[in-house]
């Protein structure tokens, strides 16, 4: 009777701690049989040369795409899926943001800069079988602007809202020429082409799937749509009528991994061949590796901490512009000590940005300086960052009338972005080294979308943010975060809210001018008003990272963090 | 009986609209603007307006309620926000997923975790009983998280006889029929997707299975022990009969049905999808799906996941009051 139990114990033991291992056994045993007679199947045709084994590419994504339409997509997940399917009328060098032709050979500004003519390639087909061609072009335009277009109903087209709303129309002119036809001259409309939102889908295609259209994409890239299994993977197939040479891969899959930990245990084992977001904490691990290759590089984007400097105005007619009639009024986070410049400057030499990269981000991040990345038309490296000293901090605080410092609230965000990781172990940071000099700093936390609402009403003191840029232009950066255009209150981009009407009239000067030159000037110009005025603490520019298997050739790190697997190979 | 069932399922109706009118008031008062969220960082007021427009955000809380009441009454979940896809396909997708997950691991936590109990409980206060109990309470505290990457470590990184996670290998495709691996591979014959969606589905299952299991274990010694002390176990031994004949015919039967409700509960609450486990084995089940829809705001999937679920639910429960009468004739349903 004992022995009876004692084996069934043991069974029932045995069975839960090994039935993983036993169960392999069985179909791993399995599974080999089926290899055996497959060369007797292909025995019968001997003349033919042995076909190359596919090239299978499994990239391990951390979730999975929203939409699969390029104009009605703004996550990182999506985009990474569309950037493999569909193409623009101009793209990015590969590694620069600098803009090459694509689906358009060539154009032509004209009008002072209000009118630019694209020439389109010929013979290009939509993964559908249709041609390529003025009308899709107009096709993926108008859908977007056009109120009255049929499609317009069938996405929320975000981003044209605001990379775009310089474009008054695109029209056809031949079946292979169109004309942007722009409301004012915008330099950085060259860049913004490159994005996803203006690349061209097939109109035949979306008219079949009318609604449903954003699960089943047709574009003319490299690679073509074949399935999407929600959270498990999209898998893409080579395009065989690509315009430009067969991409060498013959498949790529993006398979969903949202565990950091068995994203990179996947990658070590050779299920994927490449991940996202590896985890710093693990770096050291990924470079004593010899199969893997970590690729990082400064990322296009900024994490900072932006004090309310006490007054914006209120966009009566929403245009994005202050108007002479819009009158600065202070906004509802007023806080008396922000508002005073060496107040704020004392808040910028008692921070250690320095300790903050090195510990918080893990070294996976310079300090920045300036507000925009270092490697962008007019970034201005001649500005002499604070350095950390909080005797001069202590020293300004006095001069300022706040020898006994003061108690100020922060706002923390609670989702971690790719430019700051974990802002609630930055705020702390920041809490303690203002305590250092006596400042009291409160901690404040909401829910994401309350807290994007509550700091572009301006009801924080001091506020952590950050921005990922879209395409490049430095535009993006000073004028949708620092331009006293974007200081208004309840829709602000600009959270100290700046509001120096000369720096609006560089940003102006520099979206008007088509020469880099000139640009770079005036952008580097607001940069030093920004240094003295001192209400953002930039912290820093997080890199961005991707880890690939040995075997993995031919990838380049894209400045905007869009990926391309287009010259990508397996060896 | 017929009838007993009928009532049961006309519960259903107040149960689902309580539960859908509680569950519409708590995610609209939660702060927090749908399309605040969808929308992103910099978007323009108007983007945000025509937003609230489009999804009829703008509309007082009982109205929005009662649209959505009324499409529902037509079968009609309604699109999502964010992905602007059908809710009912969103989960159509998913939900055989969760299901072929919840089905392996309770058959797993349901062996072993009664096993453990009886033998316990018929050598209480032995080495035995302590070790298994001991076990098991190890189960139930377990971190899903933590037991999964080590699950992986030793399976998947250095036997290497296991995938890491996910629901079947990427270069084999199946076509879906019912969208459970398992029997869409036997249906269609397709071996191959067979031996590899099993394996597959281990891992996960296993560490999906500890927390049932234990709690079924500590249950059924519970029960079983209970059984034990009555007067009809004695009057058996007193008769003359076996030590196992005792145990294995007549306490076991007697001690399963609190053991049934235990099972039933836990299986019902598994259908409601896993977070842990399903983000630890990149297994696309619902659970994943309705927190990240909870994060967004996205109430019409919100909406129609809560109710599904609870209908679910409500159906596992009745199927265990149903399996008493199998296993207790006594019992009897009017």
């Amino acid at each position: 009777m004992r022995k009876h139990l004692v084996s069934l114990v043991v069974f029932s033991l045995a069975l839960f701690m090994l039935l993983p291992a036993a169960v392999v056994f069985a179909s791993s045993t399995k599974e080999e049989a089926p290899k055996k007679p497959a060369p007797v199947e292909k025995a019968p045709e001997p003349e033919k040369p042995k076909p190359k084994p596919e090239q299978i590419f499994v990239f391990g994504s951390s979730g999975d795409a929203v939409r699969l339409d390029p104009a009605d997509v703004t996550d990182g997940e999506s985009i990474q899926r569309m950037d493999n399917i569909f193409e623009g009328l101009v793209e990015y060098k590969s590694g620069s943001t600098e803009i090459k032709p694509c689906l358009a050979t060539s154009w032509e500004m004209s009008n002072n800069g209000t009118e630019i003519v694209f020439n389109l390639r010929r013979g290009v087909k939509f993964h559908d079988g249709t041609d390529f061609n003025a009308d899709a072009v107009v096709f993926s335009f108008a859908r977007q602007y056009d109120p009255n277009h049929p499609f317009n109903q069938y996405g929320e087209w975000a981003y044209w809202g605001y990379m775009f709303y310089d474009v008054d129309h695109m029209e056809k002119i031949d079946d292979y020429t169109v004309k942007l036809v722009l409301k004012r001259p915008n330099a950085s409309i060259m860049t913004s082409l490159a994005m996803f939102t203006t690349c061209i889908v097939s109109p035949s295609n979306a008219q079949k799937w009318g609604e449903d259209a954003f699960s089943h994409p047709a574009g003319t890239g490299p690679f073509k749509f074949v399935e999407w299994v929600k959270d498990d993977h999209i898998t893409l197939a080579a395009n065989d009528n690509y315009w430009r040479e067969r991409p060498r891969l013959d498949k790529v899959i993006f398979r969903v991994i949202p565990d950091p930990s068995a994203r990179l245990l996947a990658l070590e084992v050779g299920e994927v061949h490449g991940i996202e977001y590896p985890n710093p904490a693990d770096f050291d691990r990924i470079r004593s590796n010899s199969d893997l290759n970590l690729m990082s590089e400064p990322g296009m984007n900024i994490g900072y901490m932006a004090m309310n400097t006490g007054f914006g105005y209120k966009d009566k007619n929403k245009n994005g512009k202050r108007d002479s009639d819009e009158k600065l009024e202070k906004t509802p986070g007023y806080y008396e000590p922000l508002t005073k410049q060496k107040v704020r400057q004392a808040i910028q030499y008692a921070i250690d940005k320095k300790s903050i990269v090195d510990n918080l981000y893990m070294g996976t991040a310079s300090v920045a300086k300036n507000g925009m990345p270092p490697f962008m038309i007019g970034y201005n490296n001649a500005v002499q960052d604070y350095t950390y000293d909080p005797d001069m901090a202590k020293k300004l605080l006095k001069e300022a009338g706040y020898p006994k410092g003061f108690e100020v609230t922060l706002h923390v965000m609670p989702v971690s972005r790719p430019y700051m990781f974990d802002p609630p172990a930055v705020g702390e940071a920041i809490q303690s080294y203002l305590g250092a000099v006596g400042i009291k700093v409160n901690f404040y936390q909401v829910d994401w979308g309350t807290y994007l609402q509550e700091t572009e009403s301006g009801m924080h003191q001091m506020c952590m943010l950050g921005w990922t840029g879209d395409n490049g232009d430095p535009d993006n950066f000073m004028n949708v975060l620092y331009g006293p255009n974007s200081a208004s209150i309840g829709s602000a981009g600009n959270y100290a809210f700046y509001s120096d009407l000369e720096a609006q009239k560089y940003l102006d000067a520099a979206l008007l001018t088509y020469d880099v030159e000139e640009r770079a000037k005036n952008y580097k110009k607001v940069q030093e008003m920004l240094h003295d005025f001192a209400g953002w603490v930039y912290i820093a520019h997080a890199n961005q990272s991707l880890v690939f298997n040995k075997k993995v050739k031919g990838y380049v790190l894209h400045p905007t963090s869009r990926k391309f697997f287009y010259p990508v190979y397996v060896e | 009986m017929k009838w007993y069932i009928a009532k049961r399922l006309l519960q259903l109706i107040p149960v689902l609209l309580g539960v859908a009118v509680i569950s519409f008031s708590l995610i609209h008062l939660a702060p927090g603007d749908p399309a605040r969220t969808i929308a992103g960082e910099h978007a323009s007021e108007q983007t945000i307006q025509m937003l609230r427009e489009k999804y009829g955000l703008d509309k007082p809380i009982h109205v929005q309620f009662w649209l959505w009441f009324k499409q529902v009454l037509r079968g009609d979940f309604g699109r999502s926000i964010v992905s602007n896809e059908y809710v009912a396909k969103e989960i159509l997708d998913r939900f055989p997923n969760t299901v072929e997950l919840a089905l392996f691991s309770m058959l797993i936590a349901v062996v072993v975790g009664f096993v453990a109990g009886v033998i316990s409980a018929s050598k209480q206060y032995s080495f035995l009983d302590y070790t298994t109990m001991g076990v098991a309470l190890f189960g139930v505290s377990m971190p899903v998280f933590w037991l999964g990457i080590m699950l992986m470590m030793i399976f998947g990184v250095f036997f290497r006889v296991l995938p890491i996670g996910g629901r079947i290998a990427s270069d084999i495709s199946l076509e879906r029929i019912t969208g459970l691996y398992i029997i869409d591979s036997i249906v269609r014959g397709n071996w191959k997707a067979l031996g590899s969606s099993f394996k597959y589905l281990i891992l996960p299952s296993v560490a999906l299975a500890t927390i049932p299991m234990a709690t079924i274990a500590r249950v059924t010694r519970s029960s079983m022990l209970e059984v034990l002390r009555q007067d009809f176990i004695r009057t058996e031994r007193a008769k003359g009969l076996s030590e196992r004949m005792v145990i294995y015919k007549h306490a076991v039967r007697n001690a399963m049905l609190p053991v049934i409700t235990v099972i039933g509960l836990n299986f019902g609450l598994l259908l409601a999808g896993a977070l842990l486990t399903e983000t630890v084995f990149s297994w696309p089940g619902i659970g994943r799906y309705v927190v990240k829809a909870v994060q967004m705001r996205d109430y019409p999937v919100v909406q129609g996941c809560v109710l599904f679920f609870s209908f679910m639910f409500v159906i596992v429960n009745l199927i265990t009051d149903l399996l008493y009468v199998l296993i207790d004739p006594r019992i009897k349903y009017r």
